[in-house]
C-alpha cells in the first residue's frame, strides 16, 4: 500500500501513518507544509517499521499547486488521509472575517480541492481509498465552534457524496469523527479529561474500522452515543444550551 | 552531529520558527509530591527551544516522562520532550541506533528487539526517554559488569545554553560528555544520541532465584554469582534479629533459544488513589513475609520474557498511586564495599525498626564507578526503598542520611527529593569539575531544577 497523508503535520496524521505502517506495511508520503519536521518524520517511520516513508510539501489552501502537486507524486498512492485541520480561535473569528476564512480553507476548501483531484484518479483506476478526518463539532452547530464546526459540517457532507459517487468504481470513502484528541490543536484547552483519547487511539480506531469495511467511525467509540443525544435535542431547547 | 543528515546541517524548518506559547501544566515526578504549577514548553525540534533560551526567565529543565522519583525534573520553565521522539538511524549490522532524546526504551524494545537487538544497559521500567537514562546515567542488573546506561552512548548531540549543539562522546568534547550523563539535565538539552544495542537470541531470559536466610548469606551470594549477567535481591527490609536483610536473589542470562517476540501483556491500572491506611507496618510486612515464603526452595530455575525479569512493575500503570494521594519517595543509597557490611546492618536495623519500609526494597552489588562527574554507582552495595510519604519519614531518612555518610556513600539523585544541600556536596567528589562545566557552558542560570536549587549543585 502507499499511503499518502495530506496534513501530516497533525498528530492524527502521523499516528495514522505509523498504524498503517506498523500494521500493514505500508509506504508512507507525508505531505504538509513544514517539509523540515517532515523529514524527520519520515527518517522515523522508516527506521522504525522497515518501509519507505518520504516527505513532500503541501499546502490545502494553495488550491491552484494541487494539480501540479499531485501530478509530481510518483509513485502514485492507492490510499490517502485528508487530515489537515484548523481549529483557529473561535472568538477572533467572529469578529475576522480572514480568521474564518483559514478555518473554512483549511477544513474544507482544501479537502474539496485536492480529493476532486485523488477522486478523479482513483475513478478512473478503478480502486482506491480515501480517509477523510472530519469531526465530531460538525455534527451540530454550537456557539463555542461552530464555524469549524461548519467547516467540518461540510467536509463529512462532501464526504458522503463522495462516498456515493465512488462506489460503483469501487473506491472506499470512510469518515473519521474524532471527539477531544490530545493534540496539539487541543493543547492548554480546558477539555473534559475523561472524554480524551490520544491520537494514537483514533488511529487504531481508523485501521479497525478500515478492516471491517466501515464508512463512518467515530473516535472514541462514545461519541457516537454523545452525538446520538445531541444531535436529538430539540432546537428550541437546544437553542437556549450553553455549549 | 549525529543525525544521519549532518553534512547538511540540521533541517531546516520552513516557516519561521514558531515560538510556541507556554502551556500551563501541573507535573510532579514519579513519587508524586511536589506537584508544581509550571509552564510547558511542548517541543518538537531544537528550533523551537533557541528562542526560549534567548529569554530572560531561566531555570529550564527538560521533563519528558516524568519517572525520575523526585524533583530533578521540575522547575518554573518545563521543556516536554516527548515529541522529540523520532528514531533517526539503525545499522543492522552493528547495532548501532541514533534517536533523539524523546525516544522510550518501550519504543526501543518494540522496534528492535523482533530484529535481535536489546538495550545495553535498562534500569527497572522502559517507560523513561534516552534522555532520561543519559541525564540519570541510569544502571539495571547488570551492572556490575556493564556499567551505566552512559557505557552505552557512543556519542550524542547536546544543546547548550548559547544555541550552539555540541556534539560529545567520550573523546570529542569529553568533560561535556562526563557532565552531562548524570548530569540530571543540568548542562542543556540533550537532543539525540547514538547508542550501542546488544544482540539477543531471544526474548526470555532464563532465571535463578536463590534464598538467602540474611544479610550476610545475601552479600556472599552476590559475590557468589558474580559471573552472571543480571542480578538483583528483592530484600524483606521488615525483618529483624537473626531474619535481618533475608532476601530472594534473582539472577539471570539471556536465553539462547525461544521467539524474539515478548508475550503479550495484559496491563493493569491503579485507577484511583489508595487510602493511606490500607498501606501499614501490618499490611506490608504481612505481604512480605508471604512473598519470601511463597517461595519455598532454596534454588529455583526458570525462564521468563524480558517484561516479567526487568518490568515486572511496568505491567502496573500508575502503581504509583499504591502509596495514596500524598506519594512517596524511594530512598536510595550506596556503601563503598568495604563499608557494606556494617552500613546496610545499621541501615536495615533502623528501618525495621521504625516500621517504615515497604514492600520494594531492593538489593544489588555495583561494579567499578565511572568517570561521569555526578553519576550515582559506586563499587558496592545499593539498596532502594520505597517510603509512604509521612511526616515522621523525613527525621527517619535524615538519620540514613548520616549512617550513610558516616560509610562513605551516597544517594541517588533521580530518586531524591529531599536530601540536604551539604549531604550531597560532601559525598560528590567531583561537583566541583560539573559546576565548572555548567560556568563554561552558561547553564548556572539557564537550567535548573527544583533539585539543582535545593542541593545547590
Amino acid at each position: 500500500m502507499q499511503l499518502l497523508i495530506l496534513g501530516a503535520g497533525s498528530d492524527i496524521g502521523i499516528a495514522i501513518a505509523h498504524q498503517y505502517a506498523k500494521a500493514e506495511g505500508a509506504h508512507i508520503c507525508l505531505a504538509s507544509r513544514n517539509l523540515g519536521l517532515l523529514k524527520k518524520k519520515a527518517m522515523d517511520i522508516e527506521t522504525r517499521y522497515q518501509v519507505k516513508a518520504r516527505a513532500v510539501e503541501f499546502d490545502a489552501r494553495d488550491y491552484a499547486g494541487h494539480r501540479f502537486f499531485y501530478q509530481s507524486l510518483d509513485p502514485k498512492p492507492d490510499a490517502v488521509v485528508f487530515t489537515a485541520g484548523y481549529l483557529g480561535n473561535h472568538d477572533l473569528a467572529q469578529k475576522d472575517f480572514g480568521e474564518t476564512r483559514k478555518i473554512i480553507e483549511t477544513n474544507f476548501l482544501g479537502a474539496v480541492s485536492i480529493l476532486e483531484i485523488i477522486a478523479a484518479d482513483f475513478e478512473a483506476k478503478g480502486r482506491g481509498l480515501i480517509i477523510g478526518v472530519s469531526s465530531v463539532a460538525g455534527e451540530r452547530g454550537r456557539q463555542s465552534n461552530y464555524l469549524y464546526g461548519a467547516a467540518k459540517s461540510a467536509l463529512t457532507t462532501f464526504l458522503s457524496g463522495l462516498r456515493n459517487r465512488l462506489y460503483p468504481s469501487h473506491v472506499r470513502v470512510m469518515t473519521v469523527l474524532p471527539g477531544f484528541v490530545r493534540t496539539r490543536m487541543t493543547a492548554g484547552m480546558n477539555l473534559p479529561q475523561l472524554l480524551m483519547i490520544e491520537p494514537e487511539q483514533v488511529a487504531e480506531d481508523v485501521y479497525r474500522a478500515y478492516q471491517t469495511c466501515k464508512d463512518i467511525v467515530y473516535s472514541g467509540w462514545f461519541w457516537r452515543w454523545i452525538m446520538r443525544i445531541i444531535r436529538n435535542i430539540p432546537e428550541t431547547v437546544f437553542k437556549r444550551m450553553k455549549l | 552531529m549525529c543525525s544521519p543528515n549532518s553534512d547538511s546541517g540540521p533541517l531546516p524548518l520552513r516557516d519561521t520558527v514558531l515560538t510556541r506559547p507556554a502551556l500551563p501544566v501541573f507535573i510532579s515526578g514519579w513519587g508524586r509530591t511536589p506537584r508544581i504549577h509550571a509552564s510547558g514548553y511542548d517541543i518538537e525540534s531544537f528550533e523551537e527551544i533557541l528562542p526560549l533560551l534567548k529569554q530572560e526567565t531561566g531555570d529550564f529543565i527538560v521533563h519528558a516522562l516524568g519517572r525520575s522519583y523526585g524533583d530533578s525534573s521540575l522547575s518554573r520553565n518545563v521543556i516536554l520532550t516527548r515529541r522529540l521522539n523520532a528514531i533517526l538511524n539503525f545499522d543492522p549490522d552493528t547495532g548501532i541506533v541514533i534517536c533523539e532524546s524523546g525516544v522510550s526504551l518501550f519504543d526501543l524494545i518494540d522496534v528492535f528487539l523482533p530484529r535481535g537487538w536489546f538495550l545495553s544497559v535498562t534500569p527497572g521500567t522502559k517507560f523513561i526517554t534516552v534522555g532520561g537514562a543519559i541525564a540519570g546515567d541510569v544502571h539495571g542488573k547488570n551492572h556490575h559488569k556493564t556499567g551505566c546506561f552512559s557505557t552505552s552512548v557512543i556519542r550524542m548531540d547536546v544543546l547548550v545554553p548559547s544555541g550552539q549543539i555540541i556534539t560529545c562522546s567520550s573523546q570529542t568534547h569529553r568533560e561535556l560528555f562526563l557532565a552531562t550523563c548524570g548530569g540530571m539535565g543540568l548542562t542543556g538539552v540533550i537532543l539525540s544520541a547514538e547508542l550501542q544495542l546488544q544482540p539477543v537470541q531471544s526474548a526470555f531470559i532464563d532465571q535463578e532465584i536463590i534464598k538467602c536466610r540474611n544479610l550476610w548469606e545475601t552479600i556472599d551470594t552476590f559475590h557468589q554469582y558474580h559471573l552472571s549477567t543480571y542480578s538483583v535481591a528483592w530484600i524483606d527490609c521488615l525483618s529483624q534479629g537473626k531474619d535481618l536483610g533475608r532476601s530472594l536473589l534473582m539472577v539471570g542470562e539471556h536465553a539462547q533459544s525461544g521467539r524474539l517476540r515478548l508475550p503479550e501483556i495484559r496491563r493493569h491500572s491503579v485507577p484511583f488513589d489508595v487510602p493511606g491506611i490500607c498501606l501499614n507496618p501490618y499490611s506490608v510486612s504481612l505481604f512480605n513475609a508471604i512473598y519470601y515464603a511463597k517461595t519455598r526452595r532454596q534454588h529455583i530455575s526458570n525462564t521468563v520474557s524480558l517484561n516479567t525479569f526487568f518490568y515486572p512493575l511496568d505491567a502496573i500503570l500508575q502503581w504509583n498511586r499504591i502509596y495514596g494521594k500524598n506519594g512517596f519517595t524511594q530512598y536510595q543509597m550506596v556503601l563503598p564495599l568495604e563499608s557494606s557490611h556494617a552500613g546496610l546492618k545499621a541501615i536495615l536495623t533502623r528501618i525495621a525498626r521504625s516500621g517504615m519500609g515497604s514492600f520494594l526494597a531492593v538489593l544489588k552489588l555495583f561494579g567499578p564507578t565511572n568517570e561521569n562527574y555526578l553519576s550515582f554507582p559506586l563499587k558496592g552495595f545499593t539498596l532502594a526503598l520505597d517510603f509512604k510519604m509521612v511526616s515522621r519519614l523525613l527525621p527517619l531518612l535524615n538519620e540514613l542520611d548520616r549512617i550513610v555518610l558516616d560509610h562513605d556513600g551516597r544517594i541517588y539523585l533521580s530518586k531524591d527529593v529531599r536530601m540536604k544541600s551539604e549531604t550531597f556536596q560532601k559525598s560528590y567528589p567531583d561537583l566541583e569539575k560539573f559546576r565548572e562545566i555548567r560556568r563554561h557552558y552558561g547553564a548556572t542560570t539557564q537550567f535548573n531544577s527544583l533539585q539543582s536549587r535545593r542541593l545547590e549543585i
